[in-house]
């Protein structure tokens, strides 16, 4: 019996093999989430995770507040990180040593540490230590994810600065420019043209990361959405608000996510 | 008279590897100078040293008098009064054709938008490009490119002109068009530094030409005497590898 079970088996040709092994595995799925389906009870997930009167209890405020936040932070630690970023990259591209130094350094040492122990260090740590507070609302969660950001956005840059031909820049210098008109002009325009689904990318990481700013205290109005479906899991004793909160980035991200994409798929025709 | 280009004993080193060995030579004002040479001879570095793109590792270059190996130079302006051709052209390829010949012109010699657009069509039109004005570069062919690089070293009104292999990387049926040009140039009393495998050009145009070989100046003389009855073996073997490839 064993022994004709294996023989079928050599007999057949190897595209049939690989038909085979692919239905297996399609029945392997069909029998998992069937399984799922009936082994879970979706009256009580419902009820739990998505109550639709806590859903629309959400609503407008999930969008005007912690969405706009989530926006806001994300927006703000692109723009520092950027800058940051910017100011490492043309560091570790100097000639001088101690500038190359101290970019590495930075980057290093940033990069080393969690993005969270940052935000709680600028937002709790310091302000209790020193009794120095980043002035604003949403000044000490926005400098932390500048801090980190910046870091890994000026691989990015450098990576994109270096990828534009040599000759671009010793064109400009024969006519006279100094090397920062020179960058500013000819260099970091083409730059960032190559640099855009990266840093697409990282926005759309970084949005994500927002999340972490949910740690340090914040008001009312500057809930971002991870503090605002924690909030509502905490007050409500449902997950229903967490579970939106997610839906929402999710909203924000997908859009991106194809952005991207599309972007790197031109990317590589204009080559 | 102060000569345009003075070179005195220069030598450039690229780590173990001494690519000049002391070169001596001069070009005056309104003259026409081509250097040729095999490959590796040092010629492209030679005049990348001139504008110093490359730092040279010992030796004077005296520009118009001044001395640019000097710490002291203001190297940018002494680029500014010496354009530059390159093999590749190295047009900036994320502006038009307009903006090519005049962001120079606009951030290095501070000239108004109107002024700067009114020079740079001037020599588009010099260099027969003019119609491309509003392309960007990657639309235009290698010669019309070239020409392009043309009109945004002479915007900027430079004393001399240095030419790298500036038909080198050009299809065939395309270097008539920029030997044109240069040519024009040469006509026109401009001081040129060329740096060619154009023999004929070389012949036809030149004042003078500087046979290089192994980074040092084999032959230096007008073009009747180095490229027809020159004094040494490796110019004549030179000359004839590449006569028999034409």
């Amino acid at each position: 019996m064993v022994l004709s079970m294996f023989d079928w088996w050599r007999s057949l040709s190897k595209r049939r093999k690989v038909r085979f092994w692919r239905g297996a595995s399609y029945v392997l799925f069909a029998v998992l989430a069937v399984g799922f389906v009936v082994a879970v009870d979706w009256g009580r997930v419902g009820d739990t995770m998505f109550r639709a009167d806590l859903v629309a209890d959400q609503f407008p405020d999930i969008l005007l507040i912690a969405a706009k936040n989530t926006i806001i932070y994300t927006i703000l630690g692109f723009i520092g990180g950027l800058l940051i970023g910017l100011m490492l990259a043309l560091m570790r591209l100097s000639q001088s040593k101690p500038f190359r130094w101290v970019s590495a350094i930075y980057i290093d040492v940033v990069r080393g540490i969690p993005l969270l122990v940052w935000i709680l260090l600028i937002g709790l740590g310091i302000p209790i230590a020193l009794g120095i507070r980043v002035p604003t609302t949403y000044g000490p969660g926005a400098l932390a994810l500048s801090i980190v950001v910046g870091a890994y956005m000026a691989e990015t840059i450098r990576a994109g600065i270096e990828a534009v031909d040599r000759g671009q820049m010793e064109a400009a210098r024969s006519l006279g420019m100094s090397y920062s008109k020179a960058m500013i002009w000819i260099i970091l325009p083409q730059a960032f043209r190559l640099m855009i689904p990266p840093l697409t990318n990282e926005f759309i990481l970084l949005l994500k990361d927002t999340s972490l700013v949910s740690a340090i205290g914040v008001t009312v109005t500057s809930k971002e959405l991870t503090r605002w479906g924690r909030d509502g899991v905490i007050h409500s004793a449902n997950a229903t608000p967490l579970v939106v909160a997610g839906l929402v980035y999710l909203l924000l991200t997908i859009p991106m996510t194809r952005a991207v994409a599309q972007l790197e798929k031109k990317a590589a025709q204009s080559k | 008279m102060t000569k345009a280009i003075e070179i005195r004993d220069l030598h450039k080193s690229f780590g173990d590897l001494e690519v000049l060995r002391g070169i001596d030579f001069e070009v005056e004002v309104g003259e026409v100078v081509c250097v040729i040479g095999p490959s590796g001879s040092g010629k492209s570095t030679l005049l990348r040293c001139v504008n110093r793109l490359e730092e040279p590792t010992s030796g004077t270059i005296l520009i118009e008098g001044e001395d640019i190996t000097d710490p002291d130079t203001d190297t940018d302006d002494v680029r500014r009064r010496i354009g530059m051709v390159f093999q590749r052209f190295n047009l900036f390829n994320h502006m038009t054709v307009l903006d090519n010949v005049m962001i120079a012109q606009r951030k290095v010699l501070g000239r108004s938008k109107s002024e700067a657009e009114k020079i740079g069509m001037e020599n588009l039109e010099r260099v027969g490009v003019a119609e491309k004005a509003d392309q960007f570069p990657r639309r235009l062919s290698g010669g019309q490119q070239q020409r392009v690089a043309m009109a945004r070293a002479l915007s900027m009104d430079p004393d001399m002109m240095l030419f790298d292999e500036a038909t080198s990387a050009l299809d065939p049926e395309l270097v008539g068009e920029v030997l044109g040009v240069m040519r024009s140039l040469a006509e026109e009393g401009m001081t040129m530094l060329v740096v060619t495998h154009e023999i004929g050009f070389a012949k036809g145009v030149a004042d003078r030409v500087v046979f290089m070989d192994d980074g040092v100046v084999i032959e230096d003389g007008p073009p009747s005497k180095v490229l027809v009855d020159p004094d040494h073996a490796r110019t004549r073997n030179f000359l004839r590898m590449v006569l028999e490839g034409e």
